[in-house]
């Protein structure tokens, strides 16, 4: 098993937040907008640097998205802010017309996506957001894993043409990217080559694969460890190609596991190659106030899931065997 | 070109006769208000506006328009075919298979003219403030209008926009309302009532212009002049334009009934005996 090590841990939203700031001073097209929650989306630094580019909307967020939508008319690239609930669930129509339909340079940035929002509870911890965007004809669904994985991915779909859903979170998480990495979106990460279970993770899930694959390792379990940090469209050669080696599949999100990651790599292989899977993901309910840790440990979303999951999964292999 | 008020008359009339013979070609679509709304486009896109028929999406430079209320599509076509963004004879594949005349408008099938998709209502208005900041940020000082539905203020978003663009001192914008005072289930005052309209956007920071004869070409072209001349002062502005629903076929005048039927072929070749062919039928 690879080694990864941090010595820094950061919020995936402070990478938005600096990603922005770049995205800025490299784009003088790019703006952004916020529904009154600048300071949860870190986008106070691109605000200070140029002001003139960014436009507080108040609690409404429909009208952030038409607008968002709006601005592309005349070149520019929008960036909108608020929480991943109020990105999507709350503005689905509009960005189904406004955004999607119409081919639209708009890219939907959401924190405190899933449980690690913690305390505020159900109301607010959305969980259906990548099932949501996912179904949209055109948009590109990216969930990056850590902070500077966050930031390349931001400064990434700046440079990209079409509508992007940026989902990211509210906790502090150990930084193990590199910190120059170039995000290609689309193209999932080889976190750690292995031969016995492909574990395919997204967002704050990636650091638990490793540290499930690290204990694997000491029980003689080879696991493969690939990110997808882009969702849609999948890599799917990558995903067949660690399926064709390891021939069984655990799938680690934080999401409902109805329409989430774990879904479109099912959907992938049923049509491709039919392969035992397991999903780590939030049993079709909603969640509940708590702080992050507990949430991900009592709806299943850690490292010692991962575990059992891979094993039950390699124990399938071997009885179809 | 400008056209004149004689000019723009001809052109209502060859527009409301491509509307009843659209609808009727596909037997669907929204005759009621497209024939209401027809001298308001007519005088925007033949008279008021500064916009450029071999179409750029960005519109640098140019006037903007946006149709919210996507439904009353025939008459958007229409116009738009007669400006010169399309060939005319496209308006025979309104509502048929592959047609870019989708049943709302949509920018999926790259019909020039169109710059974003509407049909889901109330969605307009905060397009065409988007465009209007991207103007402003471009140093561009074009006007950027839209129509909407007196039903579609029923939309909260409405409200949202209508809120953020007097905040932002977004004067280059000009939101007209098709003030017919009908919706599908019937008069607006019976269904949800919109109450006192030009209090409601004066108290959110508009100013408003009320134009009671939205069918008369002449007064249609002195409130759009009138709203252009009050652009630049600090305020978005609002006309609410009393408009006939179904105006220029009697049968169809006055009712809500026609807001989503197609005649038949009787009534088609009854509505095309009122409507003069100015500028030859596609």
């Amino acid at each position: 098993m690879k080694k990864y090590t941090y010595t820094d841990k950061k919020d995936t939203r402070s990478g938005f937040g600096d990603g922005l700031l770049e995205a800025g001073k490299r784009n003088p097209e790019v703006v952004a907008l916020c529904a009154d929650l600048v300071g949860s989306l870190k986008m106070a630094d691109f605000i200070k640097a140029f002001p003139e580019r960014f436009f507080q909307t108040g609690i409404a967020e429909a009208n952030m998205i038409g607008m968002a939508a709006g601005l592309t008319i005349g070149g520019k690239i929008p960036f909108t802010g608020t929480f991943a609930n109020f990105s999507t669930g709350r503005v689905y129509d509009q960005i189904r017309q406004s955004v999607a339909y119409s081919d639209k340079n708009v890219k939907i940035c959401a924190s405190h996506a899933g449980l690690t929002l913690g305390e505020d509870g159900a109301t607010h911890q959305i969980l259906e957001d990548i099932g949501l965007m996912k179904m949209l004809p055109g948009m590109t669904v990216i969930n990056p894993c850590d902070y500077n994985q966050t930031k390349a991915a931001t400064i990434a779909i700046a440079e990209h043409h079409g509508p992007v859903y940026l989902r990211f979170g509210r906790p502090v998480v150990p930084i193990f990217t590199d910190a120059d990495q170039k995000f290609e979106i689309g193209k999932a990460w080889m976190v750690n080559e292995g031969a016995d279970v492909s574990i395919f993770a997204t967002g704050h899930l990636v650091w638990e694969a490793i540290q499930a694959g690290e204990k694997l390792a000491e029980e003689g379990i080879d696991a493969e460890i690939i990110n997808i940090h882009t969702i849609k469209p999948l890599d799917a050669e990558a995903v067949l190609k660690s399926v064709a080696k390891t021939g069984c599949v655990v799938t680690a999100e934080e999401h409902n596991r109805l329409g989430g990651l774990g879904d479109s790599i099912a959907q992938l292989l049923a049509v491709n190659t039919p392969t035992p899977q397991e999903y780590v993901a939030v049993n079709d309910s909603f969640g509940e106030s708590g702080t992050p840790a507990q949430l991900m440990t009592k709806y299943g979303l850690d490292a010692e899931h991962i575990i059992a999951a891979a094993k039950k999964v390699i124990a399938r292999k071997k009885q179809n065997s | 070109m400008k056209q004149d008020i004689e000019q723009l008359k001809q052109t209502a009339s060859q527009v409301r006769r491509d509307i009843v013979r659209m609808v009727h070609g596909c037997q669907s679509g929204h005759p009621g208000g497209s024939l209401g709304c027809t001298d308001f486009l007519v005088a925007l896109y033949f008279n008021i506006m500064n916009n450029d028929p071999s179409f750029n999406m960005d519109a640098k430079g140019e006037d903007l328009f946006f149709l919210s209320n996507g439904h009353i599509s025939p008459v958007f076509y229409s116009v738009l075919a007669h400006a010169g963004y399309f060939d005319k004879s496209e308006l025979s594949t309104f509502r048929k298979l592959n047609s870019r005349l989708q049943g709302h408008p949509t920018t999926h099938e790259g019909l020039p003219g169109v710059r974003i998709a509407s049909g889901s209502l109330g969605q307009g208005l905060s397009v065409a403030i988007g465009a209007a900041l991207a103007k402003r940020l471009n140093g561009d000082d074009s006007i950027v209008y839209t129509l909407h539905g007196d039903g579609e203020l029923q939309e909260g978003q409405i409200w949202e926009a209508a809120m953020f663009a007097p905040h932002n001192k977004l004067d280059r914008l000009i939101a007209t309302v098709d003030y017919n005072g009908q919706q599908i289930d019937g008069p607006t005052e019976m269904v949800l009532s919109l109450g006192n309209l030009k209090a409601k956007f004066e108290a959110f920071g508009w100013e408003v212009l009320e134009e009671p004869h939205g069918n008369d070409m002449a007064s249609v072209v002195a409130v759009l002049e009138k709203a252009k001349s009050l652009t630049g002062k600090g305020k978005p502005i609002a006309i609410l334009l009393k408009t006939g629903m179904g105006y220029g076929v009697d049968f169809m005048m006055g009712s809500h009934k026609w807001h989503g039927v197609a005649p038949n072929d009787e009534q088609l070749a009854a509505a095309l005996a009122q409507l003069e062919e100015t500028l030859g039928d596609y």
